[in-house]
């Protein structure tokens, strides 16, 4: 016998609805990156009389330059659900490499300099990707190797000595300009440009966030995902060597010892910038604004005169604020 | 002591203004197996989940043992003795099966976990529900149908009163099924209460004694199984007539998409062969653990193989290459949809054209406008439900996630389609048109190789089924003489 239950319309609780953090964060999440710029910009103006001027830009954009040319190549393999800890060792291999170069008797063409910085970063970051992708090794403990074997080839190569009296050739990498703009102003943004296009206009950068987002899922469809991998890593090499040519340009001497902990302000960028630790989410114009945001920081906390030591304590806190803003989006 | 477990009326929710249930009512009696039926978007899970405590209604009341109730969290539910095995499982990987039985509730000597103890327990649960699984067994090492065991013994060790099952046996095969249900009447003869969501109908008419059917976010019909017939459940359940594609009048078989030949993987499936032609649907059935999903992926390249060969319309396909195997004219609706067939978190239409970017794009660029266009034709073809193209497909119910795979299988304009469960989750209204979906396939000149484990499907869709029994096939079988009995036979 089929019964009916009676519906019960006396006994009604209804029960209030909060607003939840859940809808204020997602606001949050698609223009917060922007929007906590300018909101910086806002706050350090008022500290500061200095802040807003063309000089002072100039500098902070040049300073970012750099950790955002890294940041780039960073974000590649962060999305493929990477890590990649070695950037700013290679950024100083790649340095004494072309500085090298450029020292040595007879003029060196910056292409071959750029070329041979290049190379070094490419190989590099190729291993890496092997070593993730076909050996399935852990890209913390395999980047942290390449830290330390990098670092290491760079004292063995220059004997730990600075290579000095680089070719104007070289040096115009970090103090020229094009039509008025600086040399690393124009690599960065040309850099983002190409990179940008590439992630999101082409099958290549489809490919990065499908392993990024399920390696298992991406294999299934078709793609190859070993490969795919491996280039994320050669893309990250690739941007550390431009990176450290520029730096050894701007510092006119190519420095063993230069990039030591840049790799922590590249992943910082690409982190605060929104792109998810666990892959297939973020993107390049993101990552631009997280290095925005942490050298305008930088730029700020010198102005107002705050010491380096607290300097870090802060940039510190501000990653993990923006790794714990990141883990509430995925809902955890 | 009122007979009533749980007595529920009027409860409502909305989501964001959104109204995902509007009259929510359901009455559980004391050693009763309660089948919940509905389509997705019936209101089902919603309503599961207020009387779980993981979320609150808006309206509308709920007793439990005559006692009104306002559920604040999981641990309300659980004090009132309600307990739930889920569809989505999550174990921890690397911790043991006695770990993730007693995580939270650990037994203790003083400060430390009493890992004798906590052993020992997990064993008795284990055996006195016939469950053959090692308690210190590491989760990862466990197949899906252990995983699920493992779920529903630990549901069982809450001792609670009413049970809620939200499709428990999607992972497991026929004959764990049977202790399953075994062990819910041990329970129910104690006098417990079981809440049982499954799509699969005949399971519903085997273990359950009554039923409610909700629809459209309200509740439609209820009573006692005994006095309906399955025709009169899908009825309720969908609302309409469902016509049922006949087979029978599929036109003769053409020439061999897929050849296979003496594949072997060591420990898995030993020396198969077959065949599939264009026209034909070949379905493999056989019991959990006789290697069929693993000679499925094998032969689609996400799986090993160590001897044999795999042909596709002429040409060879090497192993462990998925984009070859797609490049020859195959593509693969794996068993897990969320862990291998979607990327959970990239919009509907990228995962639409994924596999068929190379068609999609110039020089390595994708061509956004006709990527759109594909999408947009893919979703009308399939009836894909919704709003936009760029939302994620983790957003989807299961049955148009699965629409959405199939959707990318077929933009690669496969000759052979290899599925794996093709409905497995996913709700009966959704499942014809999957059925539909395969039967225009073959018509149009595809060829279908698939493996279920739901013997109703098998026999309806299939041209030709193929037994496979530990790792070998046992038998074919003519897709329109064979009948559940002979299959179950066969397979055993």
């Amino acid at each position: 016998m089929r019964q009916d239950i009676p519906a019960n319309k006396a006994a009604s609780t209804a029960l209030p609805k909060p607003i939840s953090l859940h809808a204020v964060l997602k606001l949050a999440n698609n223009y917060g990156i922007a929007v906590a710029f300018i909101a910086l910009c806002i706050a350090l103006s008022f500290s500061s009389d200095v802040f807003l001027t063309w000089g002072n830009w100039t500098n902070i954009i040049r300073q970012t330059a750099i950790n955002g040319m890294l940041a780039i190549g960073v974000t590649f393999v962060i999305l493929t659900r990477g890590i990649d800890l070695s950037v700013g060792a290679v950024m100083a291999l790649a340095g004494v490499v072309g500085a090298t170069l450029a020292v040595m008797p007879g003029e060196q063409n910056i292409v071959v300099i750029l070329l041979a910085g290049c190379f070094v970063g490419a190989f590099l970051g190729w291993l890496n990707g092997v070593a993730v992708a076909r050996l399935s090794l852990p890209p913390f403990v395999v980047t942290l190797g390449m830290l330390s074997v990098a670092r290491g080839l760079t004292f063995i190569f220059t004997d730990g000595q600075p290579v000095l009296n680089l070719s104007p050739q070289l040096l115009w990498l970090g103090s020229g300009s094009v039509f008025g703009v600086p040399v690393p102003i124009v690599v960065l943004i040309l850099l983002f440009a190409i990179c940008w296009f590439v992630l999101q206009h082409t099958v290549f950068g489809r490919h990065i966030y499908a392993v990024g987002g399920s390696e298992k899922s991406a294999a299934t469809s078709g793609v190859r995902v070993k490969r795919v991998i491996t280039a994320a890593y050669v893309i990250s090499g690739l941007t550390a060597a431009l990176g450290g040519l520029i730096l050894t340009a701007r510092t006119t001497a190519a420095l063993p010892q230069a990039g030591v902990a840049y790799e922590l302000d590249a992943i910082a960028a690409v982190v605060i910038g929104g792109t998810s630790l666990s892959g297939g989410k973020g993107s390049l114009v993101g990552t631009l604004f997280g290095a925005l945001i942490i050298g305008t920081i930088n730029n700020g906390l010198d102005l107002l005169g705050v010491s380096s030591y607290y300097q870090q304590v802060i940039k510190g806190l501000i990653i993990v604020g923006a790794v714990m803003l990141d883990a509430t989006r995925r809902g955890k | 002591m009122s007979s009533l477990l749980v007595e529920a009326s009027g409860v409502q929710k909305s989501y964001d203004g959104v109204p995902a249930l509007r009259d929510g009512r359901f009455k559980l009696a004391r050693g009763s197996v309660h089948a919940l039926c509905g389509g997705n978007g019936a209101g089902k899970s919603t309503f599961l989940s207020i009387l779980m405590g993981i979320q609150a209604r808006d309206a509308g009341s709920i007793r439990i043992r005559d006692e009104e109730v306002n559920f604040q969290s999981p641990l309300d539910a659980l004090n009132h003795r309600i307990a739930i095995i889920t569809q989505e499982l999550s174990p921890i990987p690397y911790m043991n099966v006695a770990e993730n039985i007693y995580l939270g509730r650990e037994p203790r000597k003083g400060v430390v976990v009493d890992k004798r103890t906590m052993r020992g327990n997990a064993r008795a649960l284990l055996e006195r529900l016939n469950f053959d699984i090692d308690p210190t067994a590491p989760m990862v090492s466990l197949s899906l149908a252990q995983v699920q065991l493992v779920e529903i013994a630990k549901a069982f060790s809450f001792d609670a009163e009413i049970v809620i099952m939200d499709e428990p046996t999607s992972a497991i095969g026929e004959r764990e099924t049977h202790i399953l249900f075994n062990a819910i009447r041990s329970l129910t003869s104690h006098g417990a209460g079981i809440i049982y969501v499954s799509h699969r109908l005949e399971e519903l008419f085997e273990i359950a004694d009554e039923y409610t059917v909700f629809r459209d976010g309200a509740y439609v019909e209820s009573g006692k199984l005994g006095d309906i017939d399955r025709p009169h459940l899908v009825r309720q359940i969908v609302g309409r007539e469902v016509a049922q594609p006949r087979k029978s009048t599929r036109s003769e078989a053409g020439k061999v998409m897929l050849d296979v030949a003496n594949l072997s993987q060591s420990g898995q499936f030993n020396d198969v062969s077959l065949r599939v032609s264009s026209g034909e649907i070949v379905g493999i059935y056989g019991l959990m653990g006789s290697g069929r999903s693993e000679f499925l992926n094998a032969v689609y390249g996400i799986g090993p193989r160590e001897g044999g060969t795999v042909t596709v319309d002429g040409r060879e396909v090497m192993p462990a290459r998925p984009d070859e195997s797609i490049d020859a004219g195959m593509a693969m609706v794996t068993e897990d949809r969320k862990e291998s067939g979607l990327v959970l978190g990239a919009p509907i239409r990228h995962n639409i054209s994924l596999s068929a970017l190379t068609h999609l794009s110039w020089k390595g660029v994708v061509q956004r406008r006709k990527e759109r266009t594909h999408a947009a034709e893919m979703i009308r073809q399939l009836n894909i439900k919704t709003a936009s193209d760029e939302l994620p497909v983790s957003t989807m119910s299961g049955g148009n996630q699965q629409k959405v795979v199939l959707a990318r299988c077929l933009s690669s304009r496969p000759k052979l389609l290899i599925c794996d469960e093709p409905t497995r989750g996913i709700d009966e209204g959704a499942k014809q048109e999957i059925y539909t979906l395969l039967d225009r396939f073959v018509r149009s000149g595809g060829a279908v190789l698939l493996v279920s484990s739901e013997a109703p499907e098998v026999l309806q869709l299939s041209d030709r089924i193929v037994v496979f029994k530990k790792g070998r096939i046992k038998e074919t079988l003519p897709g329109h003489s064979a009948s559940q009995e002979t299959l179950l036979h066969a397979a055993s």
